[in-house]
This record gives structure tokens, C-alpha cells and sequence, in this order.
């Protein structure tokens, strides 16, 4: 462990440039309109030139794990945390990542919304989210984590929202902003047990009861394990809490992009990866964790394929290749730096597919029903190419990202061994087969074939702006693998955060492995073509479809299922609560008062105004009196 | 010459004085019926301090006449104002203060 100095210790402006921008651009009114954009895209630029140099000057150190402290947060009796950061190897890579991609969707988003009335509070919200991304990837304790995790959720949550006067969109922010916070509860109750078992939440002090010399036991890691799952399944729109992921993409394109692409619904990998000390100790979670992955994966595909609308078919894909990754993450011990380095290709790809579908829908006034596009490689040939390169990357062509990253996910579940390593090996590579598949439909709707447009849209090439980022994402979601992968550069890189890449025992033959994935990619492309290329595409969407179509186009039933289990019984509840206040509650309540009132309106009636029947009351209550004392007197 | 005569006496004039104020209407003939009751127990009290051969009964009987003396001063101005206005005695007929 080193301690922070010279450029490290500036590490906290990371978090606070952009805060401060955030704030700025928050405050500031209608006269930040038209400077707002630029600071808020010239902020995640300034922060990833300091990232590089921070990238250097962490490199440089023969202890490449920087101890940032900032002060004391709270101090109870047994129970410290300090407030402060911890840069090491993993959450450089995030580092770079997120200002890196950041800076070019940032730029891309000021063509994007260039004529956008939000496009300041956009912007802000935007900035909002690179603070808390960099506040979650840098924290040094679960705790302050958990700050800069609730930021990025509550930053996707407005900017799902962002048009807020259109149904769909605060519905969609509302599910999301839910269906995290099921996954929040697991992460809180995994630093509760590490409270109240380590009293600590800090990194270090945590790890330091795991592993050997620990003294944690198997059921106390297999608790935090399991409810950090949770938390990232519901960040990282993982099996059970996946569907509010593909709704997000009601946010504008470059939040898609950059939230719900790139890089925070990559949070969830990054937790599993920093916790592998918790996670090697607890086979039962790794197993959860792969049986997460390898179900949202397969279930990412077949959903993609039932969707007309591109942002979705990219939304499944996400949630897809998210499952890969946590497949990846979940092998345990050695697979960790397979999985960052699939995130970090991804992050690469998936930004360039979803700048290139912005672009796309930005031309088509603001459509985005693929069954309406076709023939647009003509019209727009640098968006065409983006989507291309995007294209390639993602279903793992020789030599572009996925070849690199993704096939060696496939390749280490193989590597596993026994019926568990053979199911995951074809699951996933099932997966890349389907992969194929959904984006070959992708690409043959949106970019070849009869144009399908109606007369009012008028196609265009996107402006500079919003090119060059593309184009920048495109190169590197070629070559970005291959940079990652060269002389395992990523995986000596990570090895000080997540430990050392072991080769194992492998039961195939590595060869034989990657020619059987590409044989099943090409399957998967050569489907596609034959099923949407060589024939007309309905400009509608066709009805009587096979059950598996119909399937794939809800979600595999997903958000029936929610809203039949989890929905309506809780409207019920909520319903026969309502009744019970107003009927029970309430009921006792009124019921007394009028109780009241109504007897004391016939009480009333007792005073009749006549004297001598008040005379007569007096008497008979003498009487009364006076017998009552006889009666007691003499008995 | 026994004072039970006397207390049956005063009872007789009691019961006669309740009976006056529960069904007369005339405010001054229930007036009169009070004070009727009034002196039957003030008969009544000098009765039984004959009888237990102390002054203590007679004082209070004065202090009986006092209070009568006073609340007939009272009642009549009452009596005459509400004649006054509603030009009747009736005690049927001033019922205004009820439910």
C-alpha cells in the first residue's frame, strides 16, 4: 500500500470537478444555455487527460495500490470508516473508462442535443453522474461505495425521466429507480453483516478476514456474497431485476450510451471483481453468480431478437453481454481480468452501436421502429460504418474486440471442467451464436434492403460533433481488444487487484474451442440473412408469428410475470389497506364521534323549558337520594 | 302534647307545598308553595330542637327565614319583570331557555 502523493493526491478533484460543474450547470439558469454544454463537455475531457496522468504516475509505483485518505466519516466506538480513496490497477481501468468513453459521448451529446430546450439540466444531470461513477469506482470503503452507487442511480433515474412529459419515460424512471432499489437492499444488508461481523466496511479491513489467515466463515462470506450479487443484479440489470434495463432507453441516446451501456450498468461486475476476496472464499456465491450470468445471457438474446425497436435490440444485448460478464467474474479466482476485459471492450463496442443508433434515430426524426429504416448505409455512410465496426466487435469477427474478449469468456467456461464447465461453455456459446444472430437482423433492417421510410423523413450524415466521437469508438471497438489482450497486457495489469491469471488445466482444445464459436457465429449470421435478408421485410410487424417470437417480443414474459406476482398482489395489499384505513381506522373513529353526537342530541332533549318538570326531576332525585341512604342505613 | 303532631304537621304542609310547585302554573301561587316548604322544615327544625332541648335547630330556622327573606326578594323581581314583558305569570308560558 502506498500512500497518495504529487499528482495522486489531486485524486478527490475527480469527484469534485464534476460535482461542481453539476452544480454550476444545475444553478446557473437560462444564461448557462449557451455556454452550459460546452463546460459540461470540456469537465469529463479535463478529467481524463488528469486520468492518463494519473495512469502514469500509478504505474510508476512498485505498490500500485494508492491510499487517498480524506478524513475521518464516522467514529463509534468499534466501528470506523474513513473517508478516502483507493486507487489501484481495477479502478484505474474504470477510471480511464469512464472519463475516457465519457468524454467522447459527452462530446457527441452536444450535437445530439444541440437543440435539445433540457439541454442544460441534461448536461448537469450528465456531470452529476460522472461525479458519482468516480466516487463508486474510487471509494476505498463498501460505504462510501454505497454513496457514489445510490449518485449513479439517482442520476439514471432522471435522465431515464428526462422527457419527463411523456408517460413512457417517467414510468420507465420509476421502474428503474425500483427495481434498484430491490438490488440496493442486498448491497445495504452486505455492509450491515460486515458491520456488525468486521466493524469495518473499508476494503482493506474487510479483505484482511477473508482468505488465508482469515477468520470469516464460510457463512458469513457466502451472506455478503449472495446480497452483493443482489445489489449487482439490480444495477447491472442482471436475472431477476433485468427489466428495467431495456425500458431505460427512454433517456436520450447518449445517456443509453454512456449509463446504460458503457459504464454504469457495469457497476455490478466491478463490485463482484473488487469483492473476489469475498467471492473466493464462497463457492455458493460464485455458483449464484455464474447461474445469473449464464441465464441473463441466453435470456438478453432471445429477447433481442423480438424487438422492432433498435435501442432495445442494444438494450437486450447489454443486458446479454452483461451476463457474460458476470459469467466471467463468477468462475472465481483467475477469470476476473476475462470478464474486465470484456467490460472495457464492451463498454467500446456497445458506445459505438449506440452512438451510431443515436445518429440513426437523430436522422429519422427521432423513429426509432427498425421495420420503418432499411437502405440507410447509402444515405449515412460514416454511421453505416460505425454500426459496422460496432457490428464486428460484438459478435466476436476475427481480430475486432469480441473475438478477444468475449470468446475467451466462452473459452474459460469450458475451461472450468465437469457437466458444469460443458453447460456454461454451451451456454455461452449458444449465446454468441444467437448474438450473431439478433445483431445480423439489426444491421440487415436498419442499414440494407428497401428503404422503408415514410415521405416526411429526410435522411442526413450526422454533424462533426457527433461524428468524430463515432468514428474514435469504431477504431477502438476494432482494435481495442487486441490492445487489451497483447501479451495479456490487462490481465499482468489487474493482477495486483484481483490476483494473477492461472492457466489451468484445459479439458479442450483451445483451437478447437474458438473454430467451433466462430462456426456457430457464422451460423448465426448466415440465419439472419437467410431469414431477414433475402426476403422483404414488413414495414409492420407481422402477426401470427411462432410462440418463441411472440415470447422474445414481451420479454420472455418477464414483465407479466412482475406485474402478475409482484404487482397486483401488491395493489391488492395496497387496496385492502386503503379499505381498512378508511373503513377500520377511520370507521372506529367517526363511529365514535357520531356515537356521541347522537346521544348527546337525544340528551338534549332533556331540558324542556317547563320549570316544573325540572321541579319534579328534583324531587325525584331527592327521593332518590334519600331512599338510597335509608336503604342503606337500615340493610 | 307530643311534637310528633308537630312533625306530622310540618310534613303535611311540605307535601302540600311540593304538590303547590308541581302542578300549579301560577308563578306566584308556586312562590307561595316554596315558601310554604320553607317554613314546614323551619316547623320541623324548631320541632327537633325542642326535642333534643338545643338552640341549634332554632338558629338555623332564623337562618332559613334569612335566605327566604332574600330569595323572595328575587323571585318576585322575576316574577314581575317576566310579567312584565310577556303579560302573563304562567311558569308553562316562559319555556324559552331549552334544547
Amino acid at each position: 500500500m502506498t500512500t497518495a502523493h504529487g499528482l495522486q493526491s489531486a485524486a478527490w478533484l475527480l469527484i469534485a470537478i464534476p460535482a461542481l460543474s453539476s452544480l454550476v450547470l444545475l444553478t446557473a439558469g437560462k444564461r448557462a444555455d449557451r455556454w452550459g454544454p460546452i463546460l459540461g463537455a470540456v469537465v469529463p475531457v479535463v478529467l481524463f487527460a488528469y486520468s492518463i496522468g494519473l495512469f502514469f504516475s500509478v504505474k510508476s509505483e512498485s505498490n500500485r495500490e494508492i491510499h487517498a485518505h480524506w478524513f475521518t466519516w464516522i467514529s463509534v466506538g468499534r466501528f470506523n470508516v474513513e473517508a478516502g480513496q483507493l486507487i489501484d490497477p481495477l479502478s484505474m481501468v474504470f477510471i480511464l473508462l469512464i472519463t475516457g468513453v465519457g468524454s467522447l459521448i459527452h462530446i457527441y451529446a452536444v450535437g445530439y442535443m444541440s437543440h435539445d430546450p433540457g439541454r442544460r439540466r441534461f448536461f448537469g444531470y450528465f456531470n452529476l453522474f460522472i461525479a458519482a461513477m468516480l466516487l463508486l469506482v474510487t471509494a476505498n470503503s463498501y460505504l462510501l461505495l454505497y454513496v457514489g452507487w445510490e449518485g449513479v442511480g439517482l442520476a439514471s433515474y432522471l435522465l431515464i425521466g428526462f422527457y419527463y412529459d411523456r408517460p413512457s419515460a417517467a414510468t420507465a424512471a420509476k421502474k428503474a429507480f425500483i427495481a434498484n432499489r430491490v438490488g440496493d437492499v442486498g448491497l445495504s444488508i452486505a455492509i450491515m453483516v460486515m458491520f456488525c461481523y468486521f466493524g469495518s466496511t473499508g476494503f482493506q479491513q474487510v479483505f484482511s478476514h477473508f482468505g488465508a489467515g482469515g477468520n470469516a466463515t464460510k457463512g458469513v462470506a457466502a451472506a455478503i456474497g449472495f446480497m452483493l450479487l443482489l445489489g449487482a443484479c439490480g444495477k447491472s440489470g442482471q436475472f431477476p431485476l433485468q427489466t428495467w434495463l431495456p425500458d431505460a432507453m427512454e433517456g436520450p441516446t447518449p445517456v443509453s450510451a454512456l449509463i446504460h451501456a458503457a459504464t454504469m450498468v457495469t457497476a455490478g461486475v466491478y463490485l463482484i471483481a473488487r469483492s473476489a476476496a469475498i467471492f473466493d472464499d464462497s463457492q455458493a456465491a460464485r455458483t449464484a453468480v455464474v447461474v445469473v450470468g449464464a441465464i441473463t445471457l441466453l435470456y438478453g438474446c432471445v429477447c433481442a431478437f423480438g424487438q422492432d425497436d433498435l435501442k432495445k435490440v442494444l438494450a437486450y444485448s447489454t443486458v446479454s453481454q452483461i451476463g457474460y460478464m458476470f459469467l466471467a467474474v463468477g468462475l472465481g479466482a483467475g477469470n476476473y481480468a476475462a470478464g474486465i476485459a470484456h467490460l472495457v471492450g464492451h463498454g467500446f463496442f456497445k458506445a459505438a452501436l449506440f452512438l451510431s443508433a443515436g445518429s440513426v434515430m437523430h436522422a429519422m426524426n427521432d423513429r426509432i421502429d427498425m421495420r420503418r429504416f432499411g437502405g440507410l448505409r447509402r444515405v449515412m455512410p460514416w454511421t453505416f460504418g460505425v454500426f459496422f465496426c460496432g457490428y464486428f466487435a460484438i459478435i466476436g469477427f476475427p481480430l475486432a474486440t469480441g473475438f478477444w474478449t468475449k470468446d475467451k469468456i466462452i473459452d474459460i467456461a469450458f475451461a472450468k471442467g465437469g457437466t458444469s464447465g460443458w453447460i456454461l461453455g454451451v451456454a455461452a456459446l449458444l449465446g454468441a451464436g444467437l448474438t450473431a444472430f439478433y445483431m445480423t437482423r439489426a444491421l440487415i433492417m436498419t442499414f440494407f434492403g428497401q428503404r422503408r421510410w415514410e415521405d416526411d423523413v429526410h435522411p442526413h450524415e450526422a454533424p462533426a460533433a457527433m461524428k468524430w466521437p463515432m468514428v474514435v469508438l469504431a477504431a477502438l471497438s476494432l482494435v481495442g481488444g487486441y490492445l487489451l489482450i497483447v501479451n495479456g497486457a490487462l490481465n499482468k495489469w489487474l493482477s495486483p487487484s484481483v490476483g494473477p491469471v492461472m492457466e489451468g488445466a484445459h479439458p479442450l482444445n483451445k483451437w478447437a474451442v474458438g473454430i467451433v464459436t466462430l462456426v456457430v457465429v457464422a451460423l448465426g449470421v448466415g440465419g439472419a440473412y437467410v431469414v431477414f435478408g433475402l426476403r422483404q421485410v414488413p414495414a409492420s410487424q407481422p402477426m401470427g408469428v411462432s410462440v418463441v417470437t411472440t415470447a422474445a417480443r414481451r420479454n420472455l414474459y418477464a414483465d407479466a410475470f412482475n406485474e402478475t406476482v409482484l404487482m397486483r398482489p401488491g395493489q391488492w395489499l395496497t387496496r385492502g389497506l386503503v379499505f381498512f384505513d378508511n373503513r377500520g381506522v377511520d370507521g372506529a373513529v367517526n363511529g365514535l364521534a357520531a356515537a356521541l353526537g347522537g346521544s348527546s342530541g337525544r340528551a338534549r332533549r332533556l331540558q324542556t323549558g317547563f320549570v316544573r318538570s325540572y321541579a319534579l326531576t328534583m324531587l325525584a332525585g331527592s327521593v332518590a337520594v334519600l331512599a338510597t341512604l335509608l336503604a342503606v342505613r337500615f340493610s | 302534647m307530643t311534637p310528633t303532631y308537630y312533625l306530622v304537621l310540618s310534613a303535611a304542609l311540605f307535601t302540600i307545598g311540593a304538590v303547590g310547585v308541581l302542578v300549579r302554573r301560577n308563578a306566584i301561587v308556586v312562590f307561595m308553595c316554596v315558601e310554604l316548604m320553607l317554613n314546614a322544615v323551619n316547623l320541623s327544625l324548631v320541632t327537633f330542637s325542642r326535642i333534643n332541648g338545643t338552640l341549634d335547630g332554632q338558629i338555623i330556622a332564623f337562618f332559613v327565614m334569612t335566605v327566604a327573606a332574600a330569595e323572595v326578594v328575587v323571585g318576585l323581581a322575576i316574577i314581575m319583570s317576566i310579567f312584565r314583558t310577556r303579560r302573563s305569570a304562567s311558569v308553562d308560558d316562559v319555556n324559552l331557555l331549552k334544547y
